[in-house]
């Protein structure tokens, strides 16, 4: 167990990634990368705002209509031989797969990368059961021999560094591995490739469901995902509920956007689109095929004006590598399987425990980058405000903090009460300020003057000079008419504008 | 024609030359600024921190504080921005007050908006013989879309030369109550976003946000740094006044 699976909150998380520099330094070398990638693979393409439109108007149909879209894909998927299972919960997911582990006598599993499976920790319970789960992706196989979780959607290592990388590997293999890619890609892939032709079962995630052909869309970069859906006799697909879209035309917007905004790649390495399993005439394909749609707290968020937008995520993590405060902690001090701006409004909304998740919607300065980066455009420096908003109507932030908040209505909702704070404010920094500002780290200063030194509140506010400023300004001359002029019209603009 | 000034609480308290700044240089054109006396805050650090009732009562005197006048503008993208993206949703269910915002909004500018976009001026004829570098604060230039018009401004002041800022769209990370809440990530923020400013060697760090600029000065002075931090309206008006 990690020090973040043990600390309990995201202060202490915090603290535990920024003394970290080899994390920080891997966070910031990759998701830099990542970005650069993007930028390039979006003008490469051009109207990226047109595209990303798209996107969102994909997404948003399909959500405001997922009861007719998914019964169509479950109906399709069915007609194609899959067999199709709802879990209304993590539980539920879990029994469900461990059902098919025991009707199968499974004893060994190869699972490509999912974050649904995360989600519901499905590795903890078949591990439990006595059954083998090797992960396939070479990141999720890195962090699994790590005992770790993934700490970014798409590249679930990279907190990690080459060097730690083949330290892990090298225990694995039982020899000394050089820090070298192409080594330590290689010895995995012959330690991999014995695990896919033993397994009995492969599980994977789902990228999109269609709804018109009932196909499952698998998008990695590996091929790992290939084996793990084409080898074994039975084949798992966990998949949220969401993760639908109506039409093969749809997935063409798709398969642009999600490498792009995720990596920066012109498309996937694989992409394959599975429509049922193996028929008489295939030449492989499993013989089974079972999708679990999972819910787990996602139809919570349908018909919600303010939320309902987060299940038009297609999960590509573009906003973790845009976001300026994951880029300092990285994945784990958000403590739940979803980390980034996605995991700060995904994980309080899933999560029935509030009030240990609430919090993690303080973990943004709402810079706004995430919605910049969205290739759908969820809002999602607005959702974190409405978590916060929601948050304080529980009663879950700190007494303090409300009576500050109180104070501030206070003053704030008449200027002479306004005025008279500044003034309290200017008498009571004689006791703490230098000549330069406040170095004092007391009250909300204590942790902002560890980095800084605050400023003073000045002599005279600018209210209060304000009468002998206007006196000053009226006796200057100045060419008025052509500014007047320039107004007028800007105002008679706004004018038609109102009547049409 | 009423051209009234948002001082913004932050510029009203801390930092008035900004608010001079910008009546000074208007002035010039014969826009004889209006300064409302009961305008307060506008109401985002108790709405970004989820106090909406707080918010709603701060929006409120913005709002009657402005009703008279035909145009208002503001030293701060961030504080335009909470009224263009956020009134609307703060007076959703109260359709009197959202009417009232919808006026307040149509009629509301940040500085360098209002100077490009309404007053059509792109130079302001000023010299400012210096080695400048620009932070585009988030909500300014992502909320509210104002990305090129410091730029337009800038390029045309005679003297200045303009350094790019590495990773200037990443937040400096003052965020309000999020540099309070979480001292320690907004400190790293803060603290990379001075190294990059360190490495353009710049003599001054200019913007539109004085709440970004004061995070920022503060953690120069920590470092006993001097590079000068100005608004945008302060730089413009040295300039102008350097030439009369």
């Amino acid at each position: 167990m990690s020090e973040f699976q043990t600390s309990h909150t995201l202060k202490d998380r915090i603290q535990i990634a920024l003394n970290d520099d080899f994390l920080r330094n891997a966070v910031k070398f990759t998701t830099e990368r990542l970005r650069k990638n993007k930028q390039a693979a979006t003008e490469e393409l051009g109207n990226w705002e047109e595209w990303r439109a798209r996107g969102q108007e994909i997404r948003s149909h399909t959500i405001a209509n997922l009861d007719y879209y998914l019964s169509l894909f479950v109906k399709n998927a069915r007609a194609a031989g899959c067999y199709v299972h709802f879990a209304a919960t993590a539980q539920e997911a879990v029994d469900i797969t461990l059902k098919i582990m025991e009707a199968k006598q499974a004893k060994s599993v190869v699972k490509s990368k999912s974050m649904v499976s995360e989600e519901v920790h499905i590795n903890h319970f078949l591990q439990k059961n006595g059954i083998e789960v090797v992960e396939t992706d070479l990141g999720e196989y890195i962090i699994q021999l790590a005992g770790e979780t993934p700490s970014h959607i798409i590249i679930p290592a990279i907190h990690k560094n080459k060097e730690q990388v083949a330290e892990l590997l090298s225990r694995e293999a039982g020899k000394p591995l050089p820090a070298d890619t192409a080594v330590l890609a290689g010895f995995a892939r012959s330690k991999l490739r014995e695990k896919f032709l033993q397994a009995d079962i492969g599980i994977t995630g789902c990228n999109f469901g269609i709804a018109e052909t009932g196909s499952i869309v698998l998008f990695s970069n590996e091929g790992n995902a290939r084996m793990v859906s084409t080898l074994p006799k039975t084949h798992i697909t966990m998949m949220g509920m969401e993760r639908i879209i109506p039409s093969l035309e749809d997935l063409e917007v798709m398969a642009q956007l999600l490498p792009r905004a995720a990596t920066g790649q012109k498309l996937t390495v694989y992409m394959s689109v599975i429509s049922g399993p193996k028929r008489l005439d295939d030449l492989d394909g499993p013989e089974e095929l079972h999708i679990i749609i999972l819910d787990n707290g996602r139809s919570n968020q349908l018909g919600d004006p303010e939320f309902q937008e987060v299940l038009h995520c297609i999960r590509c993590g573009a906003c973790l590598n845009a976001c300026p405060v994951y880029r300092h902690i990285g994945g784990h001090a958000y403590g739940g399987v979803y980390s980034g701006p996605i995991g700060a409004v995904l994980t309080p909304l899933l999560q029935e425990d509030k009030k240990t998740w609430g919090e993690l919607a303080n973990a943004s300065s709402l810079c706004g980058a995430c919605y910049e980066a969205c290739p759908v455009k969820i809002p999602l420096h607005d959702m974190l405000v409405y978590i916060r908003r929601r948050n304080v109507e529980e009663g879950l932030p700190p007494k303090s903090e409300k009576w500050g908040m109180n104070a501030f209505k206070k003053i704030a909702s008449h200027h002479k009460r306004f005025r008279l704070a500044m003034k309290a404010a200017r008498w009571s920094q004689k006791f703490l300020a230098g000549t330069d500002g406040i170095t004092a780290r007391i009250g909300p200063l204590k942790g902002w003057n560890m980095y800084r030194i605050a400023p003073k509140i000045a002599n005279r506010s600018f209210r209060d000079s304000w009468d002998h400023l206007n006196q000053e300004l009226q006796q200057e001359k100045a060419d008025i008419s052509s500014v007047q002029s320039r107004l007028k019209e800007m105002l008679a603009k706004r004018g038609e504008k109102d009547e049409s | 024609m009423r051209v009234s000034l948002f001082i913004t609480c932050l510029c009203d308290a801390i930092y008035p030359q900004v608010g001079e700044a910008m009546a000074r240089l208007l002035n010039r054109y014969g826009i004889r600024l209006d300064f409302p006396e009961s305008q307060t805050c506008c109401g985002q650090p108790p709405f970004n921190t989820g106090y909406w009732d707080a918010a709603k009562e701060s929006a409120k005197t913005m709002i009657r504080a402005f009703a008279e006048s035909d145009f208002v503008i503001a030293p701060s993208g961030s504080c335009v921005g909470m009224i263009h993206h956020h009134y609307p949703t703060l007076f959703k269910d109260d359709p009197e007050w959202l009417k009232k915002a919808r006026h307040l909004i149509e009629k509301t500018y940040e500085f360098s908006q209002f100077l490009v976009h309404v007053l059509d001026i792109q130079d302001v004829g000023a010299t400012f013989p210096h080695k400048v570098t620009y932070h585009p604060s988030c909500h300014g230039s992502r909320l509210l879309g104002v990305k090129e018009e410091p730029y337009t401004l800038l390029s045309h002041v005679r003297g200045c030369e303009l350094i790019p800022l590495p990773f200037a769209e990443d937040c400096c990370g003052f965020g309000g109550t999020f540099s309070v809440k979480l001292p320690d990530v907004s400190g790293a923020m803060v603290c990379e976003k001075v190294r990059h400013i360190t490495e353009t060697k710049a003599e001054v760090l200019v913007g539109l946000d004085m709440a970004c600029l004061m995070n920022i000065a503060c953690r120069l002075q920590h470092e006993g740094k001097t590079i000068r931090v100005m608004h945008l309206a302060e730089l413009l008006y040295e300039g102008v006044k350097q030439n009369a």
